[in-house]
């Protein structure tokens, strides 16, 4: 079963990296562009047929260790 | 007094600290991080360095090693814990010091002499440094950007628990004195007890008049007081 998790700032942290991408779109002519939030990327491949146990897993391993929650936020979504 | 530097895949500030601490005639032992025990020591250090070439967050795999188990089982006991650079960065990941430490606000890393001004001397760390002294000492980072929520902050604020603070060599502490971005120009930060200390400059690397100066000394001076 594959999960994939999104990690990006919480809101109210600072992106710098987000911001430099953002101002270079706007350098390229993307006027519209209101902002950009930089993250990271995780597929997860787990040996659970159980797609809640399976969930639940992939929230724990968010939770120890793949995201910081004082400054991170996460989302979990099934893809296979 | 004994000491241990404990050393992960990618430390490269153990030995800086272990000749800082000889040097002091500290009874050191380097602990490699997949020991299970730890020697009984009046100081753990943390050193710096790019623990597990700084993969998903800085410290955020060190902190996960069987030898922090027993650092955090110390550090809940009592013990001294000198978190430096990479190894405040462990310190947080691992719980024993609260908030976070983000990437640079000018996105570069950072590796120069800066200044920092001591703001409370009535500790283990630090006492034999007078209130307000300056001192120069050395960061090299690219994530030193304390941050942590306003509750934290005020606790931190109010109960002396900021031992130290980034300003120039007239110890004005204001933004254009901030290296990284830190949050109120914090350049290290203690648990409540005080017997954690977790701070982005090196100490160790300005302990010989030779290669540097010795404003760094005192810190392991105060330490044996």
């Amino acid at each position: 079963m594959k999960f994939a998790v999104t990690v990006t700032l919480k809101k109210d942290v600072l992106d710098p990296q987000g911001k430099v991408v953002s101002q270079t779109l706007k350098n390229m002519g993307m006027n519209n562009l209101s902002q950009v939030r930089q993250g990271k990327f995780f597929e997860i491949d787990l040996k659970e047929k159980d797609s809640s146990k399976a969930h639940n897993q992939v929230k724990e391993m968010c939770e120890k260790l793949l995201v910081n929650q004082i400054i991170e936020d996460f989302k979990i979504s099934k893809t296979e | 007094m004994k000491s241990s530097v404990i050393v992960f895949p990618g430390s490269n500030c153990d030995r800086d600290v272990a000749v800082a601490l000889e040097k002091l005639q500290f009874k050191n032992s380097m602990i490699w991080h997949k020991e299970n025990v730890l020697p009984k020591s009046d100081l753990i250090v943390v050193p710096g360095g790019f623990s597990y070439g700084d993969y998903l967050r800085s410290g955020a795999i060190a902190a996960k090693s069987n030898i922090l188990n027993e650092v955090i089982k110390a550090g809940e006991r009592g013990s001294l814990i000198l978190g430096i650079c990479n190894g405040f960065q462990i310190l947080i990941e691992c719980g024993l010091l609260k908030g976070a430490l983000l990437r640079n606000s000018g996105l570069k890393f950072i590796s120069k002499n800066i200044f920092i001004k001591i703001q409370s001397n009535k500790n283990k760390f630090f006492n034999k440094y007078k209130k307000n002294e300056i001192l120069e000492l050395n960061i090299a980072h690219n994530e030193g950007n304390f941050f942590t929520d306003k509750k934290h902050l005020n606790e931190l604020e109010d109960n002396d628990l900021i031992p130290i603070k980034y300003c120039d060599k007239e110890g004005n502490i204001n933004q254009k004195t901030n290296p990284n971005g830190s949050i109120n120009n914090i350049a290290g930060i203690f648990n409540k007890n005080k017997n954690i200390l977790g701070m982005m400059p090196h100490p160790e690397r300005m302990v010989d008049k030779t290669c540097s100066n010795e404003d760094g000394l005192p810190l392991f001076l105060s330490l044996m007081n």
